[in-house]
C-alpha cells in the first residue's frame, strides 16, 4: 500500500514540508478567527480553513519565480508562497509591519518579493489581470507561468469568459484554478450554474480542463502540476475545477446555515490535513510524534505572529496620501 | 511648422514612443489590420508587427484587464477604446483594479498604462454614442485624466501619458480626429498636469478642454468684436489639475465661465468651479457661470442635438451674464 500511496514526484521531505505549510496556514487562520472574535480587528475576514491542500499543492508544483494571483480568501495562498505568518497577521490587524503596510488589509495581501500578486476583492475581477500577467510572460519570452485562483462563484462573470477566450486564442501560459468550495457565499453551486460538470465551461474556448480532488494532496498536486507543465512547456492555458470545502462560513459573520451539520461533518472527515497526516505516517515519511511536534511549532508560530502584530504600530498618520501615484 | 491632423498627431506620438521603448504595445478593437476604427493607428501593424499592435475580440473589460495585468508586470500597454461609451464596460477594471494598484499594494506594484480613445458627441449618433464621460475617471484618485484640444497638445500629451508610471485615461474628441493644426517636427513632451493659456485676455476667464476649447475661442472672438477681452484657459489634464494656472487667471480677470461638453451635475466642471470659488472667492466679481450639455440623454435629430450641446451663442451669453453686460 505505502509504495503506491505517493503518486507524485515529490520526496518524503517535500511532502513533510508541504504538510507543515498546511498546518501553519490552519493554525494562523484559527488564530485569525479568534482574534477577529476578540475584536482585535474588524472588516471582512475570509478564512481558508479546509482548503489548505489546494494552495500548498499549487505552490509545491510552482517554481519560485512563477506568479500567483487570487481573490480575497488569500491568507493561506500567500503563506503557501512563503509570505510569513507575521506579515499576514500584521496585515489583518492593519499594522505597518503587514505585507501591505496596513494599506491593503485582509483581502489585499501582496508580496512582490515572492511574486504573490494579491489579494483582489471584486469577484472575478482579477482573472483578466492574471491573463495580462501571462501576456507579459509571453511578450518577454520568459519560462514562467501564472496560476490564478478564483471561486466557483466567479465562473459566471463576463470577465472569466472573456479571459479564457483570450488566453486560448493567444496561447498564454496560465492556469485558471477554480477553487470550488461548493458555496458562493451562501448559494450552492447547482443554484447558480446551468452545468454541474464545470469542465464544460472551458469547452467553448478549446481549452484543456480537469476536475481534481483538492482534499487529496497527491491528486491535487498531480493535477495542478500537469496544468503548470502545460503552461510552461506548451504555452497553453488550462481550466481546473478543484473540488474543496471550507469548514468555516464565507466570512466571520456567516453562521453557514445553508448547509447541514451532517454535510459539514462528512467533509471534515476528509480534512486535507488529516489525509496528508495519515499518508505521511503510512509512508514512513514522519512519525506521529514528529507530526505532533510540528503542530506545536505551528501553534507557537501563529500565536507569536498575533502577539507581534498586536505590538506593532499602525501605519504613520501622515502616510495616508502616500502611494496614490508613482509620479504625483 | 507642418500642419497635420489630430489623428496623425496621436499616431506620431504612439509610433515614436513604441520606437523608443520596446515595452510599449497597442491593443484594441480594429487597431491592427483595419488600421483603427478612426485610423489613429494607421500603418502601425506594418511597422511593429502583430506582437505589438494587437487586434482583440470585442471584450473591453477583458482586454483592458489584460492590459492592467501586463502593466503590473512593467509593460506599458496602450489600450484603445473604440469610443469611451464602450469604456463604461471597463470601469470595474479601471476603478477597482488599475486605480488601486499602487496604493493597495503599498507601492509594491504600479500600473503604467494608457486607456485612450474617442469621446464626446460626433453628431447624428444618438444617446449611446455621444457621451462625455471624463467625470467617471476624474473622480477617481489613482487615475490621471488627459483631454487634448489641438494636434500639438495631443502629440505631446500622449507621449507624456505613455511614459508615465500611473494609469492615464486619455480621451480624444471624436469630432476632432480630422481637424488640422501645427505640430513641430522636433520632439517635445507636454507634462501631465500642465495647463495652457489658449488665448490671453483680461476681462473674463473661460475654462474648458477638448473640443469645447474651440467653441470658447470662437466665443472669445465674437466678444472681442464687442470690445471684451476674454482669456481662454485649457487645463489639458483634468486630474491632476493645473490649479495654479486657473487660479492665476481668475485672480487676474475676476470673472469665470466654465464650459464643458459633459452633463452639468457632478461633473468635472462642477468640481473645478468648487475649487475656484473656494480659492478665489475674494477675487470674484460675479457668480461663476457653468455652460454644459443639457441634462438629457442625447437625441438623434439634429435640431434636438443642437439644443443639447454647448455652442458659441450659449457661451457668449454666459460671458455677458458674468460681466453684467446684457
Amino acid at each position: 500500500m505505502s509504495d503506491t500511496l505517493n503518486t507524485t514526484d515529490l520526496t518524503n521531505e517535500q511532502l513533510v514540508e508541504a504538510y507543515r505549510r498546511m498546518l501553519l496556514i490552519r493554525r494562523v487562520e484559527e488564530n485569525a478567527g479568534r482574534a477577529y472574535q476578540m475584536q482585535k480587528f474588524s472588516g471582512f475576514c475570509h478564512l481558508y480553513i479546509g482548503q489548505e491542500a489546494v494552495a500548498v499543492a499549487t505552490s509545491t508544483a510552482m517554481r519560485d519565480d512563477d506568479y500567483m494571483m487570487t481573490a480575497y480568501r488569500e491568507h493561506g495562498q500567500a503563506m503557501s508562497r512563503g509570505v510569513s505568518a507575521d506579515s499576514v497577521m500584521a496585515e489583518l490587524l492593519g499594522r505597518k509591519t503587514g505585507s501591505t503596510g496596513g494599506r491593503g488589509g485582509s483581502m489585499h495581501i501582496f508580496d512582490k518579493e515572492r511574486n504573490f500578486l494579491g489579494g483582489w476583492g471584486i469577484v472575478g475581477g482579477q482573472i483578466p489581470l492574471a491573463t495580462g500577467v501571462a501576456w507579459a510572460i509571453k511578450y518577454r519570452e520568459e519560462p514562467k507561468v501564472i496560476v490564478v485562483f478564483f471561486g466557483e462563484g466567479s465562473l459566471h462573470q463576463g470577465v472569466f469568459h472573456e479571459s479564457l477566450n483570450l488566453a486560448s486564442l493567444w496561447d498564454l501560459p496560465i492556469v485558471y484554478l477554480c477553487e470550488n468550495n461548493k458555496y458562493a457565499m451562501g448559494t450552492e453551486m447547482s443554484r447558480i450554474s446551468a452545468v454541474s460538470d464545470l469542465r464544460k465551461k472551458a469547452v467553448s474556448y478549446d481549452m484543456e480542463a480537469a476536475q481534481i480532488d483538492g482534499q487529496d494532496f497527491f491528486a491535487a498536486y498531480n493535477g495542478i502540476k500537469e496544468a503548470i507543465d502545460r503552461a510552461r512547456n506548451e504555452s497553453r492555458p488550462t481550466f481546473l475545477d478543484v473540488r474543496t470545502y471550507r469548514f468555516r462560513g464565507h466570512s466571520m459573520s456567516d453562521p453557514a446555515t445553508y448547509r447541514t451539520k451532517d454535510e459539514l461533518t462528512e467533509e471534515q472527515e476528509r480534512d486535507p490535513l488529516g489525509f496528508l497526516y495519515n499518508a505521511l505516517v503510512e509512508l514512513g515519511a514522519a512519525t506521529e510524534e514528529e507530526l505532533e511536534g510540528y503542530d506545536k511549532e505551528c501553534k507557537k508560530e501563529a500565536k507569536a505572529a498575533l502577539k507581534k502584530a498586536e505590538d506593532a504600530p499602525f501605519p504613520d498618520d501622515d502616510s495616508v496620501l502616500d502611494y496614490i501615484y508613482v509620479n504625483p | 511648422m507642418p500642419e497635420i491632423l489630430f489623428r496623425e498627431a496621436l499616431n506620431q506620438a504612439m509610433v515614436e514612443e513604441m520606437e523608443r521603448d520596446p515595452d510599449v504595445f497597442l491593443m484594441g478593437e480594429e487597431v491592427a489590420e483595419y488600421n483603427g476604427a478612426y485610423k489613429v493607428s494607421k500603418g502601425m501593424l506594418e511597422k511593429f508587427g502583430p506582437k505589438r499592435v494587437v487586434d482583440t475580440p470585442i471584450v473591453e473589460a477583458g482586454f483592458t484587464g489584460l492590459g492592467i495585468g501586463a502593466a503590473m508586470m512593467g509593460l506599458r500597454p496602450i489600450v484603445e477604446m473604440m469610443t469611451f461609451n464602450f469604456a463604461i464596460l471597463v470601469l470595474d477594471q479601471m476603478i477597482n483594479h488599475a486605480a488601486k494598484m499602487y496604493y493597495m499594494t503599498n507601492g509594491q506594484y504600479s500600473c503604467p498604462m494608457v486607456l485612450r480613445g474617442a469621446g464626446g458627441a460626433p453628431g447624428w449618433l444618438g444617446a449611446q454614442h455621444s457621451q462625455s464621460l471624463e467625470a467617471q475617471y476624474a473622480h477617481i484618485p489613482g487615475l490621471k485624466v488627459m483631454m487634448p484640444s489641438t494636434p500639438h497638445d495631443a502629440k505631446g500629451m500622449l507621449k507624456a501619458a505613455i511614459r508615465d508610471d500611473d494609469p492615464v485615461v486619455f480621451i480624444e474628441s471624436e469630432l476632432m480626429y480630422g481637424w488640422k493644426g501645427e505640430v513641430p517636427s522636433e520632439e517635445y513632451v507636454i507634462p501631465i498636469g500642465e495647463g495652457d493659456i489658449k488665448r490671453q485676455g483680461t476681462d473674463l476667464t473661460l475654462i474648458s478642454w477638448s473640443r469645447m476649447i474651440h467653441t470658447c475661442l470662437e466665443a472669445a472672438d465674437a466678444l472681442a468684436e464687442q470690445g471684451y477681452n476674454v482669456e481662454v484657459v485649457d487645463p489639458r489634464t483634468l486630474r491632476p489639475l493645473d490649479e495654479e494656472l486657473l487660479f492665476a487667471s481668475v485672480r487676474k480677470t475676476n470673472r469665470v465661465v466654465l464650459v464643458e461638453e459633459g452633463w452639468p451635475f457632478a461633473s468635472v466642471g462642477s468640481g473645478i468651479i468648487n475649487r475656484v470659488q473656494r480659492e478665489c472667492f475674494d477675487w470674484l466679481d460675479a457668480p461663476i457661470e457653468h455652460v454644459a450639455s443639457l441634462d438629457t440623454p442625447m437625441p438623434y435629430a439634429p435640431n434636438l442635438e443642437k439644443q443639447v450641446l454647448p455652442d458659441v451663442e450659449r457661451v457668449v451669453a454666459a460671458c455677458k451674464r458674468a460681466m453684467y453686460v446684457d
